[in-house]
């Protein structure tokens, strides 16, 4: 497995977008520290850097790599090798590559001009969502056998994640302003992997404005330190669940 | 010679009518005295009593006649938590160096560790005040100064606790560098008229740091109110003026840097708004000048409802906070300018510092949250932002007629 692993990452690495993808973040990073007057607006806008370009990125970087090494993936196979390693040993490469990409990229810069608590938070957020999307982008392409499919589908679940799922949450929440909510969106924001990061940042960001009557009810739960493991959970079964089912359909494809 | 023996005469007359008139009683345990009580029964218009460092336990100890009341390196009157301390009515009394404890608390009479009644010209100085009721309670007192007393208590809610400095109709106090604590309200003021509040510190009480009502004409120039439950709340005043005061870090839900209603006629001039959850609330005011503020790190920096008319604000920092200003309607009777906004997008062609495009304080966003609350989960995300945006170049919730025409494009140097 080990030996698999080395020559997936040694391939990303040859591959060279990851290095693209790492020296944009770098560029993005440091410019938007530089350009803003304050650290702290510079963080604002690195949210957004985090919450949108991180995702995308690696779902589309990963699912095309799955097609690109399917014949890669046919020659292994062959051999007496696991499945279940030579799966895996693609996942841990591309997670691995794209975490070091983001936390050269952009956890440096954070540290650098940032390190307090939502910097760290920033940090933890970006590189589990990077492990997220790349196992959503696995799912995706053991899913479809045609490429292009592939590639639509798995843009259309980043654009599910990143927008469409937060406007049906606006849209419940109008349709049913008349009731409690605060507790069912504790509940909505599981479903998301970019939501449970983005209220995470937002509770050591906003902090003030979360203090008030509707905030507390997010601040009691996330802002507590079990609700902040608890939402690592859920950011970890998020992690877990696409692999995994990835892997069981990988197991019996017929390739 | 004969002037020596004159000036030697002169001297010695105008001594002994100063010894005549006024003695000096002194109270301790090994003095003529050892309780203030009798003391104070002996004691004329114009006497000193100096009373030295023991612990007094004296019930009630009522004050009729002008006397100076020093305490030598603080004495201890302890009101065994049964009884009010020094009740204060007569003029011109000082009252300096005391340390006041252990006041009784009554269901039905207001006690305090130092109540003024119906005076006027009295001076409460250096006084040192642990676990009262009411800590210094004024009524119909004029002209008196409360000055560098720290008022401590313990209080755990607003029912069984009172007020630091209580004021009810009185008029030209000057309340000046006390420090209060842990009480319900650090300073109530009710029909308190033309006076001065100056350098007082007013942090974790357990509502307000200060409340008034129907305190008209009075100033409150550099207080620190920090950290209380409710933060601050005043109403139905007019012709205040708040100058170089501090309100940092009132956080929670019914909390508010300030709570302005119904004043008017104001001038609100200098003040620095820290890490509140709201910084500045206002309804049914009318006519306040808010010019020079600084807004820092606040949730809301300011929601202004729309019963609120003639506001201008001008000249104020706008720095972080995650939202600038809030509102609930789309009337707009108040007016923004050449105010700095750290969240301006706009441009400066001809550099003169002020942005050629207006600025809309209001974000799509803080209307939605106004009448949505639960929506706060979801703000920093895409969808919001795409939202923001789309009614930044395209007003439709948002009130069109709230903006700042002079946005400047660098931060006031205040």
């Amino acid at each position: 497995m080990k030996k698999i692993l080395k020559y997936v990452m040694v391939d990303i690495v040859q591959n060279k977008i990851v290095l693209i993808y790492t020296a944009l973040l770098l560029i993005i990073s440091l410019s938007i520290f530089n350009l803003e007057d304050s650290a702290a607006k510079g963080m604002l806008s690195l949210l957004n850097i985090i919450l949108i370009l991180v995702p995308l990125i690696c779902i589309i970087f990963s699912t095309i790599y799955v097609y690109n090494s399917a014949e890669f993936i046919e020659l292994l196979v062959s051999q007496p090798l696991k499945r279940k390693s030579i799966w895996l040993s693609l996942f841990y490469g591309l997670a691995l590559s794209l975490c070091i990409a983001f936390f050269v990229g952009a956890g440096i810069p954070i540290l650098f001009y940032h390190a307090d608590s939502t910097g760290i938070m920033m940090i933890l957020t970006g590189i589990a969502l990077t492990i997220v999307f790349v196992g959503i982008a696995l799912l995706a392409g053991v899913l479809a056998r045609d490429k292009a499919k592939g590639i639509g589908f798995s843009i259309l679940l980043w654009l599910y994640f990143s927008l469409i799922f937060d406007a049906l949450v606006l849209f419940l929440l109008f349709q049913f302003q008349d009731y409690p909510l605060e507790n069912v969106m504790v509940v909505f924001s599981f479903l998301n992997p970019i939501d449970l990061g983005r209220i995470q940042i937002l509770l050591k960001m906003d902090i003030s404005a979360l203090m008030g009557y509707t905030g507390a009810v997010y601040r009691d739960f996330f802002g507590s330190s079990m609700g902040i493991i608890i939402s690592f959970l859920g950011l970890a079964a998020w992690i877990f669940l696409p692999v995994y089912f990835s892997l069981r359909i990988f197991r019996k494809k017929d390739l | 010679m004969n002037r020596k023996i004159y000036l030697y005469f002169l001297t010695a007359t105008l001594l002994f009518n100063i010894s005549g008139n006024c003695r000096v009683l002194e109270v301790g345990k090994d003095k003529a005295f050892h309780s203030i009580s009798q003391a104070l029964d002996l004691a004329g218009n114009g006497d000193s009593i100096f009373v030295y460092p023991g612990l007094y336990k004296e019930r009630e100890l009522i004050i009729r006649k002008t006397i100076y009341l020093k305490g030598i390196n603080y004495p201890v009157i302890d009101g065994e938590n049964k009884y009010g301390v020094f009740i204060i009515q007569a003029n011109n009394v000082v009252l300096d160096g005391f340390k006041v404890q252990h006041s009784g608390r009554s269901e039905i009479t207001d006690i305090a560790g130092i109540m003024l009644e119906s005076c006027h010209g009295v001076s409460i100085t250096n006084n040192i005040l642990d676990d009262t009721n009411f800590g210094i309670y004024s009524q119909h007192a004029s002209n008196c100064f409360i000055k560098n007393n720290r008022i401590t208590a313990y209080g755990k809610n607003e029912v069984q606790s009172g007020n630091g400095i209580h004021a009810w109709r009185s008029d030209s106090l000057y309340i000046i560098g006390n420090t209060i604590t842990g009480h319900r309200d650090g300073l109530y003021f009710e029909f308190v008229t033309n006076s001065l509040i100056w350098r007082n510190i007013s942090h974790k009480n357990v509502r307000y740091g200060i409340h008034f009502m129907f305190s008209h004409h009075d100033t409150y120039i550099s207080n620190v109110f920090e950290q209380n439950e409710s933060g601050v709340a005043v109403m139905y005043t007019n012709h205040i003026k708040m100058f170089n005061n501090f309100f940092l870090d009132n956080w929670g839900a019914a909390a508010y840097g300030i709570l302005l209603k119904d004043i008017t006629d104001s001038d609100i001039s200098g003040n620095h708004f820290t890490k509140n959850t709201t910084a500045l609330h206002m309804e049914g005011c009318s006519r306040i000048n808010l010019y020079k503020n600084i807004f820092i790190n606040n949730g809301w920096a300011v929601k202004i409802q729309a019963s609120c008319d003639n506001i201008d604000f001008t000249k104020n920092n706008f720095i972080g906070n995650t939202f600038d200003i809030g509102t609930n309607g789309s009337l707009v009777l108040n007016t923004f300018n050449g105010n700095y906004w750290d969240k301006y997008e706009g441009y400066d062609i001809n550099k003169d510092g002020v942005g050629d495009v207006p600025y809309h304080p209001v974000s799509m966003y803080s209307m939605i949250i106004e009448s949505n609350a639960a929506a706060l989960m979801l703000f920093r995300s895409l969808i919001v932002t795409l939202l923001d945006k789309s009614e930044k170049v395209l007003p439709g919730i948002t009130p069109e007629n709230l903006k700042d025409n002079t946005p400047q494009m660098k931060p006031w140097p205040l």
